[in-house]
C-alpha cells in the first residue's frame, strides 16, 4: 500500500533512526541481544570494531584505491574526530553507499545518479592548485605540497542541501585556516574565491549545449568565514579517498551553509579585496545569495527551508526533521554575522 | 483495433507503473525514493502526452487510421501518470501538510504551472468518453484543443525544475514543436481551402 495513515508516520518515528541507518550497529545490536550482552558494553564493542578510532570506514568492497602512492602514507594516520565544538555529532551517519551515489555535481550531469555514473574515468593525479591574488606566496602547488604539512582528521558534519535534503557525513580533511596561514594573505585579502576544474573533455556537464552555468563553477567566502575552524578542506570520506563524484581530490566543506557553497575538485584559490562572484548567485541572484547560510526562516523561492529530509528515507518511514539556524552550528558561527540582516544577506 | 493490440498497448502502458511500484516496495529507488518517483511519473506523463499528440499526424500522413483509438488511450495514460505524480507530491513530498499546499500552488511558479496543467488534463479525461463527445458536439473539439496548452505548460514546468541544464526540456520541446507546427499548418491549409471554395464561381 502506498498511502500511509498518520499513525504509520508516528510508529516509524518511534524506531530510532540510528538503528535503521547504521547497519553495523544494528547487527552488533542484534548479536548483543541474541547473546544477552549487556547493552552498556555494546557501544564500546562497536567502536572497537571500527578500528583506528575513526567513527566510520568505507566498506572494503566499495573503498577507493589511492590516487597516487603518497596518499596512502597520508591516510595511514588520521586523527579521530574531536567530540566538541561542532567537529562531530552523534547523529546516525548517512550510509557510505548513499553518500557516494546521491550527488549534486553538475559538471557530471544534473541527475543525482549522474556524477557516480559519469566520473569513473576522472583523473585526479597529477593535480595542482593555484594560489593567487592578495598573498605573499602565490604560485601553483602540487597537491602533495598542499597536503604535506597537514595532519588529516575526521570531521562528522551535517550536510544540508538547499533542495531540502540532508546527510551526516564523516569527512577526512584539515582546516582551511591552516592552509591559508601558510600562504600569508596580505591585509588587502578580504575574501577567498575558489574555482572548480574546467575540463569539458572529462566533465560532460561542461560540454552540454544547453547549460546555463558559465563554467568553471566558482564559490567564495568572507575571510573570517574561511578562517573559522569548522571550515574544512576535505580529501576523504568514510576514512577513505574521496571518490570523483564527491569532489576528488580536494573540496571545501562549510557545514553551516547550503551544500552548493562547498565547492568540489578545487584547482584555484584566489584572495581578493572585493566580494567574488559565485556561480548560483550569477545564475539567479534572487534565489541564491552570497552567504547562503542555512536559515529556517528565510525560504528559497522554490523550497520552504524550515524542514529537511534526512537521507536515506524510504516511502514508509518519514525522516523529516526541523532545520536549525546555521544547520545547528549557530554556537560556532552566529557571531560572524552579528548586526547583519540575514533576510537580506541570504 | 484488434483486441490483442488493444490489450498489448494497455499492458505496455502499465509497465512503467509496475516497475516503479516494484522499486518502491523493494526500496531500490535510491536514498530519496519520493524524489525519484516524482521525477519518473512526471516524465511518463510527458511521454504519453506526446504520443497522444502524435496520433493525428501519423493517421493523416502515414494513413494509419487504425491508430486513431489510441489517441484517447495515450491521453488517459498521461492522466494516469499525472495523477500519480500529483498524489506522490501530496503524500510524499508535501507529506499532507495541507497548510502549505496553497502557498506552494500560489507562490512557487513551477508548481502553479504544473497544477494548472494537471487540472486541465483532469477535465479532458472526464470528458473523454464517447457519450460526452456526442453530448458536447463541436464544443468537444474546442475543449480538447487544451491539450496543446497542457503540453506547453508541461515544458515550462520542466524548464523551471531543471534550472541549469535544459537538455531534457529541449529534447521534449523538439518533439512537441513539429507536432504543434503540424496543427498550425493544417489550420491554415483548411482556411485557404475554404476561401478557395467560397471564391470559386459555380
Amino acid at each position: 500500500m502506498l498511502i500511509k495513515s498518520k499513525s504509520d508516520i508516528l510508529s516509524s518515528e518511534i524506531t530510532p533512526e540510528s538503528v535503521y541507518h547504521d547497519r553495523r550497529r544494528f547487527i552488533a545490536g542484534s548479536l548483543g541481544a541474541a547473546f544477552g550482552v549487556a547493552t552498556a558494553s555494546l557501544s564500546g564493542f562497536a567502536s572497537a570494531a571500527d578500528g583506528d578510532g575513526l567513527r566510520a570506514k568505507a566498506p572494503t568492497d566499495l573503498a577507493r584505491s589511492a590516487p597516487a602512492p603518497w596518499w596512502e602514507e597520508k591516510f595511514a594516520s588520521i586523527s579521530p574526530a574531536v567530540k566538541t565544538g561542532g567537529f562531530s555529532t552523534s547523529e546516525a551517519l548517512t550510509p557510505y553507499r548513499d553518500v557516494i551515489s546521491y550527488n549534486n555535481f553538475y559538471e557530471f550531469g544534473t541527475d543525482k545518479g549522474d556524477p557516480i555514473a559519469n566520473s569513473k574515468e576522472f583523473k585526479v593525479d597529477p593535480w595542482s592548485v593555484a594560489i593567487e591574488g592578495e598573498v605573499e606566496k602565490p604560485g601553483v602547488y602540487t597537491l602533495e605540497d598542499i597536503l604535506k604539512p597537514h595532519v588529516l582528521e575526521e570531521r562528522i558534519y551535517r550536510l544540508r542541501c538547499v533542495e531540502r535534503w540532508s546527510m551526516v557525513v564523516p569527512w577526512i580533511g584539515f582546516s582551511l585556516a591552516d592552509l591559508i596561514k601558510r600562504f600569508q594573505p596580505t591585509s588587502k585579502a578580504k575574501y577567498v574565491e575558489f574555482f572548480t576544474l574546467l575540463d569539458p573533455e572529462s566533465m560532460p556537464g561542461q560540454r552540454s549545449r544547453f547549460t546555463t552555468i558559465s563554467w568553471p563553477y566558482r564559490e567564495g567566502l568572507r575571510m573570517d568565514e574561511a578562517m573559522n575552524p569548522l571550515t574544512l578542506l576535505a580529501v576523504g570520506v568514510y576514512g577513505n579517498y574521496l571518490p570523483p563524484q564527491n569532489g576528488a581530490p580536494i573540496r571545501l566543506i562549510v557545514p553551516w551553509k547550503y551544500g552548493f557553497k562547498s565547492i568540489k575538485s578545487i584547482v584555484k584559490i584566489r584572495f581578493t579585496e572585493t566580494q567574488p562572484a559565485t556561480s548560483w548567485n550569477m545564475l539567479a541572484a534572487n534565489e541564491y545569495g552570497f552567504y547562503a547560510n542555512v536559515n529556517p526562516e528565510v525560504h528559497h523561492p522554490r523550497w520552504r527551508q524550515d524542514m529537511e529530509t534526512r537521507l536515506p528515507q524510504t516511502l514508509f518511514s518519514s525522516s523529516r526533521i526541523e532545520t536549525r539556524p546555521f544547520n545547528g552550528y549557530a554556537e560556532q558561527v552566529a557571531s560572524l554575522y552579528k548586526g547583519m540582516d540575514l533576510s537580506k544577506n541570504y | 483495433m484488434t483486441k490483442l493490440a488493444k490489450w498489448s498497448v494497455f499492458c505496455l502502458g502499465l509497465v512503467p507503473f509496475l516497475t516503479l511500484l516494484y522499486g518502491a516496495l523493494s526500496n531500490t529507488l535510491g536514498p530519496d525514493p519520493a524524489d525519484t518517483l516524482a521525477a519518473e511519473t512526471g516524465e511518463w506523463t510527458f511521454r504519453f502526452l506526446l504520443l497522444s499528440l502524435a496520433i493525428t499526424p501519423l493517421r493523416n500522413i502515414g494513413s494509419w487510421p487504425k491508430l486513431f483509438p489510441y489517441r484517447r488511450t495515450f491521453g488517459l495514460f498521461a492522466l494516469f501518470y499525472a495523477s500519480l505524480h500529483f498524489v506522490i507530491y501530496l503524500v510524499f513530498l508535501l507529506q499532507l501538510r495541507w497548510s502549505e499546499i496553497s502557498e506552494d500552488i500560489l507562490e512557487r511558479p513551477y508548481i502553479t504551472v504544473g497544477f494548472t496543467a494537471f487540472l486541465m488534463l483532469v477535465v479532458l479525461g472526464a470528458t473523454s468518453t464517447k457519450a460526452m463527445m456526442k453530448r458536447m458536439g463541436r464544443h468537444w473539439r474546442q475543449l480538447h484543443k487544451l491539450v496543446y496548452l497542457i503540453n506547453i505548460l508541461g515544458i515550462i514546468h520542466l524548464i523551471w525544475i531543471l534550472r541549469t541544464d535544459l537538455t531534457e526540456a529541449v529534447f521534449y520541446a523538439s518533439i512537441l514543436l513539429p507536432l504543434l507546427a503540424y496543427r498550425v499548418y493544417k489550420y491554415y491549409a483548411r482556411k485557404a481551402a475554404r476561401q478557395v471554395s467560397l471564391s470559386t464561381p459555380n
